[in-house]
């Protein structure tokens, strides 16, 4: 995708003048890249500023620090269960991008390539299940994870969070194993290779970047997941980051905005570390549920 | 030469497995190994959707209450809801945060898109951070925006009053259209990158070659757009406004992050109104009947797209 860029560009730029070129594009450009990342700049800012200067705008500009603390980050590590959240979130996170992976390779394979009968329509059904939205889902979800009785434990978010992300990497993935040719997994049949052993040593080796793309995007689908975990767990140290800093760091009406910020960074730190490994990978993972 | 493996691969002995049991039959049939297949993810998905749309439904007709199973009671709930002034105020607030949060996010979304297909130095580098506010979590980024839109020590109230354009700090989130504006205004900011990089993806997908010939022809870069761009992208154009009116329509994080539905049930929606009668409210009868209200709303979202979709196979000729 991204090497058709050359040559699908807006045409006859070539004609437009410099002043022209910069009202027309850098000018707005630089404004969408200064709203779409002021917000991230603001939460950085605070999370490092000192008390003292975090609502004195008299004898500070608000826009910069001076002297940056590392308080907040501290009694957000040391002084409150924060850990345990990232902890708590990164092993439901795993986990269910664990199972979903695994589901949907197997799922998206019968699908596209067993072709057994009624594929077409439980395809079609996967994809219908993508458009059923958690928050229709969670009052009920709720009840059974009480019936059930996992109420309150990292198990309720581990068995609920793959109903969105299995629909989700069933179709991205069943988009990629379309691309791998069939006379690959003929020739393995006609060596005698079982299903599985195609399945296994010719079509997932190929389909690797769909895998990753699969798997990184559930990943954050998971650790972004916030109405199931607030419904879901209510004990301070099962909580996940997101409700952990919403419920437990907001007490009454004192808001100290230094830890709050400093709990959204740090929480939005492995995500964005991962984004940033594989760019390529969550564009071609949003557009491609997008186009097919 | 070395001898071929023959434990390896079975297929190279002679003899053929003698006979086969209800295993070997299920796994060797294209059916039966679909159904395998198949069979973890949609036990998933039967058990922890299917089963709970359908709970959902009955729930909506019963008066189940936390700690206490209920009883069927018929349309009571949506009875109950119909005089409830509350409910209808926040269908209003969730056609209004849909409608005008979608426009803006299609808008501006295009005109970003339409931006990054040019000729741009960083090109990757700026795709790259653009999409930033779409992949970090929704509630975090939405405290950033409770801190930006504070009653006392908003920036954006401290930037203006330094401008001098006004002389005290915007009650963003305490008056209700503020509040209104408020979360929209966080809604777009998170919506835009989305709808951007998949319409860029759209547009990248159009030969140069029709806007050149266009252009020939002593087509304006506006008849350009409207007449060649714009329809061609019209496909993409639908399925990704349905998949963001669809999220926006059943949006939560935000609400409950900025305003909790309040100044006075101001900027309330119908999943913020659900959560908060079932849950904290204890009433998962009501709170299910409302989340069933929404069903109607996002089956008319999946058709439009469907028929959006159709439009484009019938404009291609048939298939």
């Amino acid at each position: 995708m991204a090497d058709k860029t050359e040559d699908h560009s807006a045409p006859l730029e070539q004609f437009e003048t410099l002043p022209r070129r910069i009202l027309v594009v850098y000018l707005p450009l630089a404004v969408f890249v200064f709203v779409l990342l002021f917000p991230f700049y603001w939460m950085t800012i605070t999370a490092v500023k000192p008390d003292s200067q975090l609502t004195d705008y008299q004898n500070h500009s608000p826009f910069w620090v001076v002297g940056p603390t590392l308080d907040h980050m501290r009694f957000l590590l040391f002084e409150t269960s924060y850990p345990a959240w990232m902890w708590n979130t990164m092993i439901v996170s795993v986990a269910s991008t664990v199972i979903a992976l695994f589901t949907s390779v197997l799922a998206a394979y019968a699908i596209e390539r067993l072709r057994f009968t009624g594929a077409r329509i439980t395809g079609l059904l996967i994809f219908l299940a993508y458009l059923v939205p958690p928050s229709i889902l969670f009052i009920p979800l709720a009840y059974i994870v009480f019936q059930v009785g996992i109420f309150d434990s990292r198990l309720a978010l581990i068995l609920t969070y793959p109903t969105f992300l299995i629909p989700f990497c069933t179709w991205l993935l069943m988009g990629y194993f379309r691309s791998i040719p069939y006379e690959l997994e003929e020739s393995a049949l006609v060596d005698g290779a079982s299903r599985w052993q195609i399945l296994t040593k010719v079509v997932l080796p190929l389909a690797v970047p769909g895998l990753i793309s699969a798997g990184i995007f559930a990943f954050t689908l998971s650790w972004n997941e916030f109405i199931y975990a607030l419904t879901f767990i209510s004990s301070s140290e099962n909580k996940t980051v997101p409700v952990g800093v919403l419920t437990e760091l907001v007490r009454g009406d004192i808001y100290e905005w230094g830890a709050l910020m400093s709990g959204a960074l740090l929480g939005s730190l492995p995500v964005v570390i991962l984004y940033s490994f594989f760019v390529d990978y969550y564009v071609s993972s949003m557009t491609g549920a997008v186009k097919e | 030469m070395p001898e071929p493996d023959l434990a390896e691969n079975p297929r190279m002995q002679d003899d053929p497995p003698p006979r086969k049991g209800g295993w070997a039959r299920l796994s060797e049939s294209r059916n039966g190994l679909g159904f395998l297949f198949m069979l973890p993810a949609v036990a998933f998905l039967l058990f922890f959707l299917t089963y709970p749309l359908g709970l959902g439904v009955w729930l909506g007709f019963t008066d189940t209450r936390i700690g206490r199973s209920g009883i069927f009671i018929g349309l009571e709930n949506y009875i109950w809801l119909f005089d409830d002034p509350v409910f209808w105020l926040s269908v209003f607030n969730t056609m209004i945060y849909t409608l005008v949060a979608s426009v803006a996010k299609f808008g501006l979304g295009l005109w970003l898109a339409l931006i990054l297909n040019r000729h741009l130095p960083f090109k990757n580098f700026f795709r790259a951070i653009i999409l930033l506010p779409w992949v970090v979590p929704t509630v975090l980024s939405a405290m950033a925006f409770w801190w930006i839109f504070d009653s006392q020590f908003s920036i954006i109230s401290w930037s203006l009053m330094q401008l001098g354009l006004i002389d005290r700090p915007i009650n963003f989130l305490g008056e209700p259209w503020n509040a209104r504006w408020s979360v929209i205004a966080a809604n777009v900011w998170r919506g835009i990158p989305f709808v951007a990089i998949s319409l860029l993806a759209g547009l990248q997908t159009i030969p140069q070659s029709l806007n050149e010939a266009a252009a020939i022809d002593g087509a304006t870069p506006w008849q350009r757009f409207t007449k060649v761009t714009l329809p061609l992208l019209t496909p993409i154009i639908a399925v990704v406004m349905t998949f963001s009116v669809l999220f926006t329509f059943t949006d939560f994080q935000l609400i409950y992050v900025l305003t909790r539905g309040g100044p006075v049930n101001a900027t309330h929606l119908m999943a913020t109104l659900s959560f908060q009668r079932a849950i904290p409210g204890g009433q998962l009868g009501e709170g299910a009947a409302i989340a069933v209200a929404m069903i109607p709303f996002l089956l008319a979202a999946i058709l439009f797209s469907f028929f959006g979709l159709q439009r484009r196979k019938w404009q291609q000729g048939r298939d």
